[in-house]
């Protein structure tokens, strides 16, 4: 895993409001969790098909990655619901005393089609947004200021802490250490969970002292103005449209 | 004492992710009857040497020797990493264990030392420091100077072959420096050391060499 790592697009979406891309992207998450329908699906599918082009992400394969990576519970998801005793109906394979039913295995491929529709949704606007714009967006739309600079210090901090652990972790492998599941190795674990920890707290502390040490009186500003433009307007249509829809897809 | 070869790096080539090449073809022996020192300005790829000395980064190209064999996967570097007796250059990386006994006996029960023998190793270890009786002392309240012991401690305890010490004058005041200094002198054992500081280097190293436009400075 790498943290030094960051995914970022310079498509259309980049140059968005950030706030109108908030809002498409809750609508847009919401419709998706909400649509049971195969079509409504397929609609939606192009619509984050779009986003995802729109975000024009430089790093393809990485994106992709990053995405089935998000997705990998669905490996849990497709070995247990197909086969569950609380989804009846029409045996489509049986292995051994496992049955998996045509119900069962619908409801798992919508299930992935959904997950992998949103998350590559969020992925467009996150990767197309710096952390600046999404913060001041939230901001802007009336989130509280303590829970926005906590998420941006979050993002700031997360990176580093992941370093940390790397560097730890190094260091255990260095001096011969082999994950197994011994006493001793799970002692291990727990005690680099516990210093991480304790570092975490430090340097939360250095930071807030270095705020202080920049005249920090408790108040973020992410305050930036923001003005609709064109572009906005053709987006904020066009995903308009494909919400109206998969709606009207799901419903007839 | 007759020498030998214990690192052999040949012909190293090594970039970044999408950034230019650090080293461009790099020669370098460390051999037993020497203590080694490399110095080199801020970037020129001094830990990232030693990075590929340890397996932790693959070189793009050239070929990394160590005890005599070539090592290239994760299994040969596994084999050798707890003879090389690295010192991270910030000893907060090292240790993470609650109390200075767990984690210098880290290494030695990692290896398949019992109990016994490991609780053996830390007070033998403590003993050769100057450290005795540290051992329920817990690891985050040392000094910095007292941090680095126990991190070279931890390296130690695994009877290397040699000590490969990154920056270790780093965070550390003088009296922590001439500590560290008598305690590598004293030991028997060869050194490789990244360090700026040439008065430190001065005086534990036998032999030094320049890290220049990634190469070694007039190397062969």
């Amino acid at each position: 895993m790498s943290y030094s790592s960051e995914l970022s697009g310079s498509g259309a979406l980049s140059r968005v409001d950030p706030r109108l891309k908030v809002i498409i992207l809750v609508v847009w998450s919401v419709i998706i969790a909400l649509s049971w329908d195969l079509r409504a699906l397929a609609a939606g599918l192009l619509g984050s098909i779009i986003l995802v082009v729109l975000a024009g992400c430089d790093q393809k394969a990485k994106f992709i990655k990053r995405l089935f990576l998000i997705n990998s519970f669905l490996i849990f998801v497709w070995l247990v619901v197909p086969f569950s005793f609380s989804v009846p109906g029409q045996t489509l394979l049986a292995i051994g005393p496992l049955k998996m039913t045509n119900e069962g295995f619908r409801l798992t491929f919508i299930l992935t089609v959904k997950a992998l529709e949103i998350t590559a949704g969020a992925m467009a606007m996150t990767v197309s947004t710096s952390t600046f714009d999404l913060m001041a967006a939230a901001r802007a739309m009336g989130a509280p200021e303590k829970l926005t600079a906590m998420t941006a210090l979050m993002i700031r901090y997360i990176r580093v802490v992941g370093e940390e652990f790397e560097r730890l972790v190094w260091a255990m492998r260095i001096r011969g250490f082999v994950p197994k599941l011994t006493i001793h190795c799970l002692r291990s674990y727990a005690n680099l969970a516990g210093i991480l920890l304790v570092r975490g707290l430090d340097r939360g502390e250095r930071v807030h002292a270095a705020m202080l040490c920049r005249g920090y009186k408790g108040r973020f500003f992410f305050d930036r103005q923001y003005q609709l433009r064109a572009l906005d307007g053709y987006v904020a249509l066009v995903f308009f449209i494909l919400s109206a829809l998969v709606v009207i897809l799901d419903v007839i | 004492m007759s020498s030998e070869i214990l690192i052999d790096l040949c012909n190293l080539r090594f970039n970044y992710h999408n950034r230019p090449e650090v080293l461009k073809g790099l020669n370098l022996k460390v051999t037993s009857d020497h203590r080694l020192g490399l110095v080199g300005a801020n970037g020129t790829g001094k830990t990232t040497v030693l990075s590929i000395i340890m397996g932790l980064l693959k070189p793009t190209s050239g070929t990394v020797e160590i005890f005599g064999k070539l090592r290239k996967t994760e299994a040969d570097f596994r084999e050798v990493r707890p003879k090389l007796g690295f010192v991270f250059q910030d000893a907060n990386d090292q240790l993470f264990s609650p109390t200075v006994a767990d984690d210098i006996a880290f290494g030695p029960l990692n290896l398949g030392a019992s109990r016994k023998q490991a609780d053996d190793i830390v007070k033998e270890v403590l003993d050769s420091l100057g450290l005795s009786g540290f051992g329920p002392r817990v690891t985050y309240g040392l000094s910095g100077g007292e941090r680095k012991l126990v991190a070279l401690g931890t390296a130690l305890a695994l009877k290397p072959r040699l000590l490969i010490l990154d920056e270790p004058t780093t965070f550390l005041d003088e009296k922590s420096v001439a500590r560290l200094e008598a305690i590598i002198n004293n030991s028997t054992l060869p050194v490789l050391i990244v360090s700026h500081d040439h008065d430190f280097l001065d005086r534990v190293t036998t032999k030094k060499v320049r890290l220049l436009d990634g190469i070694i400075e007039g190397q062969q």
